[in-house]
């Protein structure tokens, strides 16, 4: 087993080293972020020519662990695609790759704000967000929670370097970004720790590897400020 | 052309007769190489000509000077000033560099000085307008000044392949390069395209020496702070001294702890790249007028800004590098015909050896240097794009140019074309992009697609790719202070003190990506702020350095305190010598480190480095990272090296030269560079540079991923070929153990005497190996500990924290206090 398991809210839980959520319960398959067609858009936008090759790069790791867990449900969770555009650019090949993927499964691309209308032919579903029993599965954490989303690209520091982590609070649940072309924001940045402080991160390097989350030194004083 | 008798007459005013090698250029036909040491009136000897062609009059740019720093053009400015006052000439003498106001450049453009001041990348920039041809039509001269220092990097390069296009634009004009003193003057003619060299008198030798301390040398260290009370007192007997630091960090340092000491409140400058441009143009202008006694400067000083009556140059540190020793001691002393005064501050006791024996290097007159190969294809792919800018072009025409240009004369049509592929369309072999290509052919011309591109294209000019610096500011008001490398910054909580600037400041926070800082004059500084360059020695020198170390009957040149601790070196380990490869095992900080003095080069030393980590992976040791030096190799792991043989075994390490060497973190950072020269990521978007720390990211991603699905792509092969010249091929190895057949492998308990400098250097690889697993998991696992929390239900179960109570309610709602994430690394 290459994953970390634990349970939240009710649901036992595997994050894998891959950065992707498994829910065994459900035989779900939850990944975050693919930003598909990334370099596509970039070119498209005037900006540089990245090897076209991240679609393919990102559509192999998610068969490798789809041939690992073959699930029933899988849940793209927002910015599945660069921009709407890149969705309806996507070439014959990648299109043809995600149709045998997805085939015989329930596949749910949750809408992100990079793609909240996809412009192509996909297969599965398009919603705005789902439930798995008490959790909301969306792209962005919001309000109280519980949901499990994306969005931040969270990293966390280990062992000389920064490396994609899954970040678990009391009531929110940030996936790591899956695309291949996607940068990161640290954990301890303000705009992420202040949903998951007193949690603990999922560190995805050869193990899933758990380490603690410090509690948010801003939020508190925040409270204070609140109190007074 | 002789010299006109109002200049002769100018000559005389001034009680100056020309030199002979400034007559020689003035007479010289076609193109010239001028080798001249410093203060032989170089600079006059290039522009002679032109101000003796330009004193009939001369519609339009004549003469267009070529430097490598800002700070020189200024400087040529003033000085020209003067003939051209003196003699009336009707010449307007004007600088285009980065510094220059917008207005200046627009009008530079559409009526150019008759002379132009600039830099490589300023005419890189200019020859990217499609005003380009009316403004360089009429050039007659193009004066290349300290062609040494440019030739050394790709801004050469760069600049070769402007002089090529100059040479289209205006067929038939003359170019003069001038230089320090070179080993290889004919190698250097060649660079610039074929030159008659012309060689001045050298001049008498310097007075070159080490400069006598109280204190001896420490054990380690790289700051020279014991010889403050010696520096002071050489600089109280000079009139004006430069103290060459080699390093930002090391010239902050050094600055401080001379004012700490200078008890008669000398009037000493600091100088050097990282200050903010007002703090240098200050020390600039104190220093032409004299007002300053000393200037503690890095290599920003180094080339030939004329500081007048600097009569003593102090050099705190190893020089690491003949020839750059020599052109430093040029700096005291302008005048020609007296002997340059130098005195030479080792900054520890290994530094001690590498001092004398550079001394012995330079009194027997025997300067180093490394070959360059062949004009690199990153440089060419970005003068595409440039080109393309200023307007669509031929294929068959650039390439002929192209050839013209020193470096690039053996280039083959293949590779052109593999370039222009690059340019236009990526280059990739599996997909293209047919749509968004970046160049297009339309009728036989090549030419953007999209002009507003060149607005990106001109702003990523350049061939220089520094650290990402971020700027730091008084959080109170009162401007910039200077900036910081942003990986320091990472490193950086509120609270810390470090200097820069020359003052211990206190870090209070981040905004909009500048540092924010508080006076704090009494706290010690935290750190030092800059990895700075780390300056290579040359194989000679340390090759004289091994001679040196390894007969005690020639350490009578050797300050006594440096020979005390070779000899302790000798009764606790062993001392390295000719014929024997010394190593030492020893525990240091909680790692085991293996040092192997094998006096082979940092570039056979780091190839050793990366494929000894590799048999050690295979022997599960655990390596985490090495450091390669000039004489030793350092190599960390979690368990230790006790049997040093095996691992050397030639087979095991040639077997690491495929995967092994393409997956490590020498070949991501040179890939990272290649990418930015070629244009294939930018470094400067619209709003603002991009942080260093994404853009590392991202050129890794790219790197691997073009290494799984286009090995063969342009810039894989620019960064193998790159990297091959840091990495040595593995014959330089073969020799390196053929050369030294006994191996002698002492386990010590400690850091030995000559290890101890190595723990200091700068340039750590890492490896991301077992080692660093077992590392992550050891960590990981403390820290859970730390916090209280243990694992259940066996390896894989963590109860998550409880569902917290209801959270106090947030005064703001939550979407509004959001942020936006700067998650994504790539240019949008």
């Amino acid at each position: 087993m290459t994953g970390f398991g634990f349970s939240w809210h009710g649901l036992r839980l595997e994050l894998r080293c891959s950065g992707a959520l498994w829910w065994p319960g459900g035989r779900a398959l939850v990944v975050a972020d693919l930003h598909l067609g990334k370099s596509e858009r970039m070119a498209r936008r005037g900006g540089p020519l990245l090897p076209p090759y991240e679609t393919a790069e990102t559509l192999r790791r998610l068969s490798d662990e789809m041939a690992a867990l073959d699930p029933a449900v899988v849940v793209s969770l927002g910015d599945g695609f660069d921009d709407d555009a890149a969705a309806g650019a996507l070439e014959a090949e990648a299109l043809g790759a995600l149709g045998s993927m997805a085939a015989g499964r329930d596949w749910i691309w949750v809408a992100g704000n990079h793609d909240p209308a996809p412009a192509a032919l996909l297969p599965g579903r398009m919603l705005p967000a789902m439930r798995l029993s008490d959790v909301t599965l969306r792209h962005d954490a919001q309000g109280d929670g519980p949901d499990i989303s994306g969005h931040y690209h969270p990293v966390v520091r280990l062992a000389g370097a920064r490396r994609r982590a899954a970040l678990v609070g009391p009531r929110h649940l940030i996936l790591p970004a899956f695309g291949s072309y996607t940068g990161g924001l640290d954990a301890a940045d303000p705009a992420l720790a202040r949903w998951v402080a007193g949690g603990f991160a999922v560190v995805c390097m050869h193990r899933a590897l758990p380490v603690p989350l410090p509690p948010a030194a801003g939020q508190h004083h925040a409270g204070q400020a609140h109190a007074g | 052309m002789s010299l006109p008798p109002a200049f002769a007459d100018w000559f005389a005013r001034q009680g100056w007769s020309p030199h002979p090698h400034q007559l020689a250029l003035l007479d010289a036909r076609g193109d010239s190489l001028l080798i001249a040491p410093t203060g032989g009136g170089k600079t006059l000897a290039g522009f002679l000509p032109s101000l003796v062609e330009l004193s009939g009059g001369w519609q339009g740019l004549h003469t267009l000077y070529v430097s490598p720093l800002k700070a020189l053009t200024a400087d040529i400015g003033r000085n020209l000033a003067r003939p051209v006052a003196d003699l009336d000439l009707p010449i307007r003498v004007e600088d285009r560099t980065g510094d220059t106001k917008s207005s200046a450049r627009q009008r530079q453009r559409t009526d150019p000085p008759q002379i132009l001041l600039t830099t490589p990348e300023s005419l890189a920039l200019m020859l990217s307008y499609p005003e380009a041809p009316r403004i360089f039509g009429n050039l007659r001269r193009v004066v290349l000044d300290e062609l040494h220092a440019l030739s050394e990097s790709k801004r050469g390069d760069q600049l070769m392949l402007g002089l090529a296009r100059l040479r289209t634009l205006s067929p038939g004009l003359t170019a003069t390069g001038l230089s320090a003193t070179v080993e290889d003057p004919g190698a250097l003619a060649a660079f610039m395209g074929g030159a008659a060299v012309i060689h001045a008198d050298p001049g008498p030798d310097p007075d070159i020496a080490m400069l006598a301390t109280a204190r001896p040398a420490p054990w380690s260290g790289g700051g020279g702070h014991y010889a403050v009370p010696d520096v002071l007192d050489a600089v109280r007997q000079a009139s004006t001294t430069i103290i060459f630091i080699n390093t930002r960090a090391q010239a902050e340092l050094f600055f401080q702890a001379i004012w700490a000491a200078n008890d008669d409140n000398l009037p000493i400058g600091l100088h050097h790249g990282s200050l903010s441009r007002e703090a240098r143009a200050r020390v600039e202008a104190a220093m032409a007028a004299g007002s300053l006694r000393a200037v503690v400067a890095t290599g920003s000083l180094d080339l030939g800004i004329d500081w007048g009556n600097v009569d003593l140059v102090i050099q705190v540190g190893a020089p690491k590098n003949v020839k750059r020793l020599v052109q430093r001691i040029g700096r005291a002393n302008h005048r020609y015909n007296a002997p340059s005064r130098a005195r030479i501050v080792p900054a520890n006791r290994f530094e001690v050896i590498e001092c004398v024996a550079a001394l012995e290097a330079v009194r027997a007159h025997d300067l180093d240097g490394d070959d360059r190969g062949p004009g690199p294809l990153d440089v060419l792919c970005q003068h595409m794009l440039l080109t393309a800018c200023a307007g669509p072009f031929d294929a068959d025409a650039l390439f002929a140019e192209v050839r013209t240009a020193g470096p690039y004369r053996a280039l083959t049509r293949a590779d052109f074309d593999d370039c222009l592929q690059f340019a236009a369309t990526g280059g990739y072999a599996l997909r293209a992009y047919d749509r968004w290509q970046r160049l297009m052919e339309r009728g036989g011309l090549w030419g953007l697609r999209d002009p507003r591109a060149a607005r990106d294209i001109r702003m990523n000019v350049g061939t220089i790719v520094e650290a990402e610096m971020m700027k730091v500011r008084w959080r109170r008001g009162g401007g910039l202070l200077g900036e910081v490398e942003e990986a320091f910054a990472a490193t950086l909580v509120p609270g810390d003190t470090f200097l820069t600037g020359g003052q211990t400041v206190r870090y209070e926070g981040l905004r909009e990506l500048v540092i924010e800082v508080s006076p704090n004059p009494h706290k010690e500084p935290k750190i030092a702020v800059f990895s700075g360059l780390k300056l290579a020695m040359s194989t000679e020198l340390s090759h004289r350095v091994l001679a040196l170390i390894g007969d005690p009957a020639r350490w009578d040149a050797l300050p006594a305190d440096t020979s005390d601790w070779l000899a302790l070196q000798a009764e606790v380990s062993a001392l390295p010598r000719p014929g024997t490869l010394l190593a030492e095992t020893f525990p240091y900080m909680g790692r085991w480190h293996l040092a192997i003095y094998g006096f082979a080069g940092r570039n056979a030393l780091q190839t050793l480095g990366l494929l000894l980590t590799r048999t050690m992976e295979g022997a599960g040791l655990g390596p985490l990272g090495f450091l390669a030096t000039d004489y030793a190799l350092l190599v960390w792991s979690l368990d230790p090296v006790a049997d040093l043989d095996p691992l050397l075994d030639r087979q095991g390490l040639r077997a690491g030269l495929g995967d092994w060497l393409a997956d490590n973190a020498v070949m991501k950072r040179t890939f990272k560079n290649v990418a930015i020269v070629a244009g294939l990521v930018h470094r400067n978007v619209p709003g603002g540079r991009r942080s260093g720390k994404q853009a590392t990211f991202s050129t890794d991603i790219l790197y691997d991923t073009l290494r799984r699905h286009d090995p063969d792509h342009l810039l894989l092969r620019i960064t193998r070929t790159e990297a091959a010249r840091g990495l040595v091929d593995f014959g330089r190895i073969d020799e390196m153990l053929d050369r030294s057949p006994r191996l002698d492998h002492r386990m010590l308990d400690r850091v030995s005497p000559l290890a101890a400098p190595l723990m200091l250097e700068m340039g750590r690889v890492r490896i991301e190996g077992q080692g660093r697993m077992r590392l992550a998991e050891a960590e990981a696992e403390a820290m859970m500990r730390d916090a209280g929390l243990t694992l259940t239900g066996g390896a894989t179960g963590l109860d998550a924290p409880a569902p917290a109570p209801a959270p106090a309610r947030v005064a703001a709602p939550a979407r509004a206090r959001r942020a936006r994430p700067r998650t994504v690394p790539l240019p949008r």
